[in-house]
């Protein structure tokens, strides 16, 4: 693995040595240029990373984890959940071909689309939170990319065994036996794909049909087309880019040092116990030396390659298998265990200096974090409990804005769009409200329905609606545009629902006032 | 430009090109990285293969066609085909359905609104406006007054063969220039204009009026009715409602009776297809004034 640190430097890469040599009485600034005029590798080949098995807690938590995770991403699709006769039976299941997005009881239409942004809020700002408390979490152990390597690693060492054997596998000459191996552990992760990407498309069609269609080779193009790219990305990136993925393309890494401070949990190798390092040999003292023998369990573990006694770093995702490795070794020299443990900056550097620091969770930056997801998940629920299942949404007519009757009454024209979000067929009545004397005609609605319309099951309908107002009526409406509402009503049920609306009449035309007045004079 | 023997880097073995420029300015010879070369010579095999398969070179007279004769005006023909295809099932439908019973079918009437309103905009609109609002001289479709009746089959009849049109079946009657060919006398106008004006209500003179009535009774009513409330047969406006095509002005009123009246529609029977004058039918119907 490639480190990102700055190439290191050897004394005479100075060009300028004299400069050591400052005047006296000048103090001389403690700096090192980053990008020296050095010669440099561009382009590195990756060294092959292989990660031994480690045991212990935190790789038993992983273990469950991974369990969880793979768990939910494939078993969800199967469950059913009963909406009803018009409706999928599937308890989460993205609609795309009905623009509906089901999940257990909630179904959400296209432009309630905001729900799901609020979720998305909610998520980062939980991630926020966690990250300031203990740091990559998310990265260590859910991140789909961190389960997924995981389990391509345990394939490998099923198929090739643990570290050592795996390093001699890759030294031997290709032969039967190599090729036996390698070829069942390509095979296993590419049928890992495959089983990603088909519950990947579980979630857009119906489980059991897809299911179906997807055996008898009836399902549709796009199945086995996400199918494929998933199959290739989890192939490409879970088993064959692994640590690159979190190195190179992920853009967490770079964000999360924004949230994380000294008061947050990081893995980290405690130097002021474990230095000085060295090997120890069995009834050797402990005086005078660090814990840590230099056996390179930690690096031995790791899935990124690092060693984490150069600290905290870019690379590492806090999977916290060194933690399990080092705390192995401690038992076996009988030193106590967590030389290698979740642990704060600002305890690390009190405990240097002789002192002690509790840790700090409730801080401003995790109070505030806490404090954003508070109100954005209050305002996700006020919004959620004031979702109506029944809207009206209403459209004046541009051209006309009125027409005039023969008469003499004022009508003037609506699109209007029905929404009913019942899992249930509906009657709804339309009327208006604030207006005196109006009456409403519903076009391809029969007049013996009295303004009754059907809606069915969980769609939408949109009619022509026109409203018009007698003439005696029509002049008591002094503006040119009066507001009032379309009233939406279920019969069966009691709910209502209405949209303001407006209704316009001519305006008076001042030429039409000048010739009324010539009119006068003339008689 | 000078050339020279190529410098070589220390520790990573680079070499210059040999090249210096300005006596001092020298190239390091860093190829590309391989993955970027070969993507390009494999974009260069790839150009090469659409050159074969696609329309790719302007010739003198024309272009090279590409050996799967591919070509973006036959894919637009196509989609427009299969769009009428898909269109066929309706299409067929509305031939064959009865005017009064589309409006009761929801999937013939949206299909049949939808079809009519496109085939309005391009075929309609420029005399009768984009939302059927008319303009003077023009009758707005939207109203419940028709000239020459406003059920669906009398509007159906009135697109397919026109109002004084040149086909052969036109609606077809003529205001007679009273002004113009000196029927009436020029006070007589007068009077009959305050008339009518009275009959829907308008300000008028009551003794002009008087004076008109019987001029309309000898004059006009044969067409507009003993009472002016017209005759759809021959398209004979009603003169008692609050809708004038021409203007309800005592002067616009003036001049109707002076120099007659008569618009002109085209017969669009030749010119759109059956189900397509169905379709407008119906949307014009459905404008909110069919009867």
């Amino acid at each position: 693995m490639t480190s990102l640190k700055p190439p290191e430097l050897k004394p005479n890469d100075f060009i300028h040595g004299e400069s050591s040599f400052s005047a006296p009485g000048i103090a001389r600034d403690d700096v090192e240029a980053v990008n020296r005029a050095k010669p440099r590798e561009f382009y590195a080949p990756r060294p092959a990373i292989y990660p031994k098995q480690a045991h212990g807690t935190f790789r038993r938590i992983k273990w469950i984890v991974m369990a969880v995770t793979l768990g939910i991403y494939y078993a969800l699709p199967w469950i059913r959940w009963n909406r009803g006769p018009d409706l999928p039976d599937q308890a989460v299941l993205i609609d795309l071909e009905h623009n509906r997005y089901f999940f257990f009881f909630l179904e959400i239409w296209p432009q309630e689309f905001y729900y799901i942004t609020g979720l998305l809020i909610v998520s980062a700002l939980g991630l926020f939170l966690f990250t300031a408390v203990a740091g990559r979490v998310w990265c260590g152990y859910t991140c789909p990319q961190t389960v997924w390597t995981d389990l391509m690693i345990a394939v490998e060492r099923f198929w090739q065994g643990d570290r050592n054997e795996r390093i001699r596998l890759d030294k031997q000459p290709w032969g039967a036996v190599k090729i036996f191996k390698k070829g069942m552990t390509h095979l296993s992760w590419l049928l890992i794909g495959l089983a990603t990407g088909g519950a990947f498309v579980f979630f857009f069609r119906d489980a059991p049909t897809l299911a179906a269609e997807l055996v008898t080779g009836t399902a549709p193009e796009s199945a086995y087309f996400f199918m494929g790219i998933f199959a290739l990305t989890t192939y490409v990136l879970g088993g064959l880019a692994r640590e690159q993925v979190c190195i190179y393309m992920c853009p967490w890494p770079r964000i999360q040092g924004a949230m994380t401070d000294r008061h947050t949990l990081l893995i980290s190798y405690r130097p002021e116990r474990g230095e000085p390092r060295g090997p120890h040999k069995k009834n050797d003292s402990w005086d005078g030396r660090g814990d840590c023998i230099d056996c390179q369990a930690c690096i031995a573990v790791c899935p990124t390659g690092i060693d984490i006694r150069d600290g905290s770093q870019l690379e590492c995702i806090q999977c916290a298998l060194c933690i399990d490795a080092c705390n192995d070794i401690m038992t076996k020299v009988g030193r106590p265990a967590n030389l290698i443990t979740y642990d704060t900056v600002a305890k690390q550097e009190a405990k240097a200096a002789g002192l002690h620091e509790p840790f700090r969770p409730v801080r401003p930056r995790t109070i505030l974090y806490t404090g954003a997801l508070v109100v954005v998940s209050a305002i996700m629920l006020v919004a959620w409990f004031n979702r109506t299942l029944l809207e009206i949404n209403v459209l004046h007519d541009r051209n006309p804005p009125y027409v005039q009757l023969s008469d003499g009454s004022v009508r003037n024209g609506y699109t209007v769009k029905l929404l009913n979000k019942r899992p249930e067929p509906r009657t709804l009545l339309l009327e208006t409200e604030g207006l005196p004397g109006a009456m409403v005609g519903i076009i391809g609605v029969d007049p013996s329905e009295h303004g009754h319309v059907h809606v069915p099951t969980d769609e939408l309908r949109e009619v022509r609606v026109l409203v018009s107002v007698p003439p005696a009526e029509a002049a008591k409406l002094g503006a040119s545009s009066t507001p009032f509402w379309l009233v939406l009503h279920d019969s069966e049920n009691g709910t209502h629902t209405k949209r303001a609306a407006k209704f316009q009449i001519p305006q008076p035309r001042h030429d039409n006032g000048h010739e009324k007045e010539d009119n006068h004079e003339r008689h | 430009m000078s050339s020279e023997k190529p410098l070589v880097e220390e520790g990573t073995g680079v070499t210059t090109t040999g090249h210096v420029w300005d006596d001092d300015i020298r190239e390091w010879n860093k190829p590309l990285p391989k993955w970027w070369l070969y993507s390009f010579y494999v974009c260069i095999l790839i150009a090469m293969v659409m050159w074969y398969l696609y329309p790719s070179w302007p010739t003198l007279n024309g272009y090279t066609k590409g050996s799967l004769g591919y070509s973006q005006r036959a894919t637009v023909a196509g989609e427009i085909a299969a769009a009428r295809r898909g269109q066929d099932a309706f299409r067929k439908q509305l031939e064959s359905a009865p005017l009064e019973q589309v409006k009761s079918n929801p999937e013939l009437l949206r299909f049949a609104m939808a079809s009519g309103a496109a085939s309005f905009q391009t075929n309609c609109a420029p005399c009768h406006g984009r939302g059927a609002q008319g303009a003077i001289g023009y009758p707005n479709l939207n109203d419940d007054d028709w000239l020459w009746g406003g059920t669906i089959a009398d509007i159906e009849q009135t697109l397919l063969y026109g109002i004084r049109s040149d086909h052969k079946d036109t609606r077809v009657s003529q205001m007679p220039k009273f002004g113009t060919d000196k029927i009436l006398k020029p006070d007589e106008i007068d009077a009959a204009a305050n008339y009518v004006a009275s009959l829907s209500k308008l300000p008028s003179d009551a003794d002009k009026a008087k004076k008109g009535a019987a001029i309309y009774a000898e004059q006009c009513a044969a067409c507009h009715g003993p009472e002016g409330r017209g005759n759809t047969e021959l398209g004979a406006p009603n003169l008692t409602d609050g809708i004038w095509l021409y203007g309800s002005s005592p002067e616009q009123i003036r001049q109707s009776i002076e120099t007659g009246r008569g618009g002109m529609m085209p017969a669009w029977s030749g010119r759109l297809d059956k189900t397509t004058i169905k379709s407008l039918a119906v949307y014009v119907h459905s404008l909110g004034g069919g009867r």
